[in-house]
């Protein structure tokens, strides 16, 4: 019993924060109820019984990539509302409903077909995290290490790409060596004179 | 699932709940009579023996202070800001054995509330969510040195994640095992099987990583006084103020606790000696924050990320490897 009011209680709190999240133009409110809602999907994981996932969907998805959204919001003015430009609201309503129809499709056609098998079994007396790292490590080997060798590229190509000016510190250098380096910076100074 | 299991865990929530509180608020006692005693001064000392009672009189203060919310922030956000980070941080506390378990009454009692098996993995990922606290209420706030500390909490918090992580991975590798009661146990036959005798490394940098975590000083760069007055915290007032507090104080006894159960030896045995020494290595830990904030200045922002990503991660990404070389031969 306490499963389905938890199951419950927590899919409808995910529904509103999401909802939250698409409807709201103040980009602060968006953010926020995107984080809780991430953290209330890591509930299902919980009462599955999947604590390893679940709290790995609470660091990656609420501690790393929200963190990194949060990154992003730096670059405008949080205290405003967004004005979105609207250009035909029909065409966004009616690909918004069959998308969402089509994903409700997506996963209710194996449950009505009685189609679900488990292909890998629970193992008795094995953890959680012990479990994950066997499917891993044995059927999902190859998409695991081409997962990591795509993010090592990934990350050498954003050092490359953001890395050109690393070895030069803008807070340990003397303003005549930042002049010497950036020579624009100097005229701008100059004529904006609020240096 | 049955009632006497249900009440048995809302009593153990609320006990954790009030003691860690309380002992937040003798926390900021303790503090300032700390760094009284190493600046030669003597603290708080007029209200109660010893100053004692300055904690009731800075509660009550709190709590009777006027609620201001300034103009121009986003209420909403602004209001619960403070509240993700208290929350978060008791939320942290569920999977900590803050002691062995014992028979009162005739009844078994486990000082823990939930013991999920990837203990570590659930207190790390909540301690991290306390990262929205400082993030939201500085972006909320309509204000210059709030925002700046919003960023520099989201870069810190993110870069240290990482030192933490890396650093537990080796202590992690020989016990295999993420729950905290097996790292105890693993740890159990006494003080020549503390993990911090092979894992030396791991510990320093778990350490190091742990003053980031709780935004302590040195890396205390979230809330800088001389340079963006109290960041985050600059437009609070009353006992949302407060409620950052507790949390920054309820967090750093709770790392405290986990770097004693990883790496100290925890409880030992579980008798009531070892769980004793658990306090004492709390404490410690405990009074060791306070001690580099009376010793050392505040570092710059690069330097911390200097430190981070060019010093801590190679090292932590070297023991990771030497662990595992050892390991396999």
């Amino acid at each position: 019993m306490f499963e389905a009011i938890a199951f419950y209680l927590f899919a409808a709190l995910t529904v509103v924060m999401f909802t939250i999240t698409v409807v709201t133009s103040q980009a602060l409110y968006a953010i926020t109820a995107m984080a809780a809602g991430m953290i209330f999907i890591s509930a299902f994981f919980f009462i599955l019984g999947a604590d390893f996932l679940g709290a790995i969907q609470i660091i990656v998805y609420t501690g790393a990539v929200m963190a990194l959204y949060a990154f992003g919001m730096m670059f405008f003015d949080t205290t405003r509302k967004v004005v979105e430009k609207r250009v035909n609201p029909q065409i966004v309503f009616v690909l918004g409903v069959l998308a969402a129809i089509l994903v409700v499709a997506i996963f209710v056609a194996p449950i009505v077909s009685n189609n679900i098998h488990a292909l890998y079994p629970v193992q008795e007396g094995v953890g959680n995290s012990q479990a994950i790292g066997m499917v891993l490590f044995t059927k999902y080997l190859v998409p695991f290490e081409l997962a990591a060798v795509m993010l090592l590229v990934a990350m050498i190509a954003g050092i490359v790409l953001a890395g050109k000016k690393m070895d030069k510190s803008l807070t340990l250098m003397t303003e005549e060596d930042i002049a010497k380096a950036h020579p624009q910076h100097e005229s701008h100074h100059s004529a904006g004179g609020h240096h | 699932m049955d009632v006497a299991f249900i009440i048995e865990t809302i009593v153990k929530i609320v006990v954790i709940l009030l003691i860690f509180s309380a002992l937040a608020g003798l926390g900021t006692y303790f503090e300032r009579k700390v760094l009284a005693f190493m600046q030669r001064r003597l603290g708080p000392m007029h209200v109660g023996p010893f100053g004692l009672l300055q904690i009731a009189a800075d509660g009550i203060k709190l709590f009777t202070k006027e609620d201001i919310i300034p103009q121009n922030v986003v209420k909403p956000i602004f209001k619960i800001a403070p509240v993700i980070t208290a929350a978060t941080a008791f939320m942290a506390s569920a999977a900590i054995p803050f002691w062995p378990q014992f028979t009162a009454f005739g009844y078994t009692v486990h000082p823990i509330v939930a013991d999920i098996n990837v203990g570590i993995l659930y207190v790390l990922g909540v301690m991290a969510i306390g990262l929205y606290g400082p993030l939201l209420g500085g972006m909320a706030s309509a204000n210059k040195w709030s925002l700046i500390s919003a960023a520099r909490s989201a870069a810190i918090f993110i870069s240290y994640e990482v030192i933490t992580g890396l650093s537990l991975l080796a202590p992690l590798m020989m016990v295999g095992s993420l729950s905290l009661i097996d790292i105890n146990n693993y740890q159990a036959g006494g003080i020549e099987n503390w993990i911090v005798w092979s894992q030396p490394v791991a510990f320093i940098l778990f350490w190091i990583a742990a003053f980031a975590e709780t935004g302590r000083t040195p890396f205390h760069l979230v809330a800088n006084d001389h340079e963006i007055i109290d960041g985050f915290g600059t437009e609070y007032s009353g006992m949302r103020w407060g409620l950052f507090f507790i949390g920054e104080y309820a967090n750093m006894f709770f790392i405290s606790f986990v770097i004693a159960i990883i790496f100290l030896g925890g409880f030992g045995d579980g008798t009531l000696a070892g769980a004793i020494q658990l306090i004492l290595k709390v404490a410690f830990f405990f009074f060791f924050f306070l001690w580099t904030r009376a010793a050392w200045p505040d570092i710059r922002p690069d330097q911390l990320m200097w430190l981070c990503w060019k010093v801590l991660m190679p090292i932590a990404v070297i023991n990771v490897v030497v662990t595992g070389i050892v390991m396999m031969f």
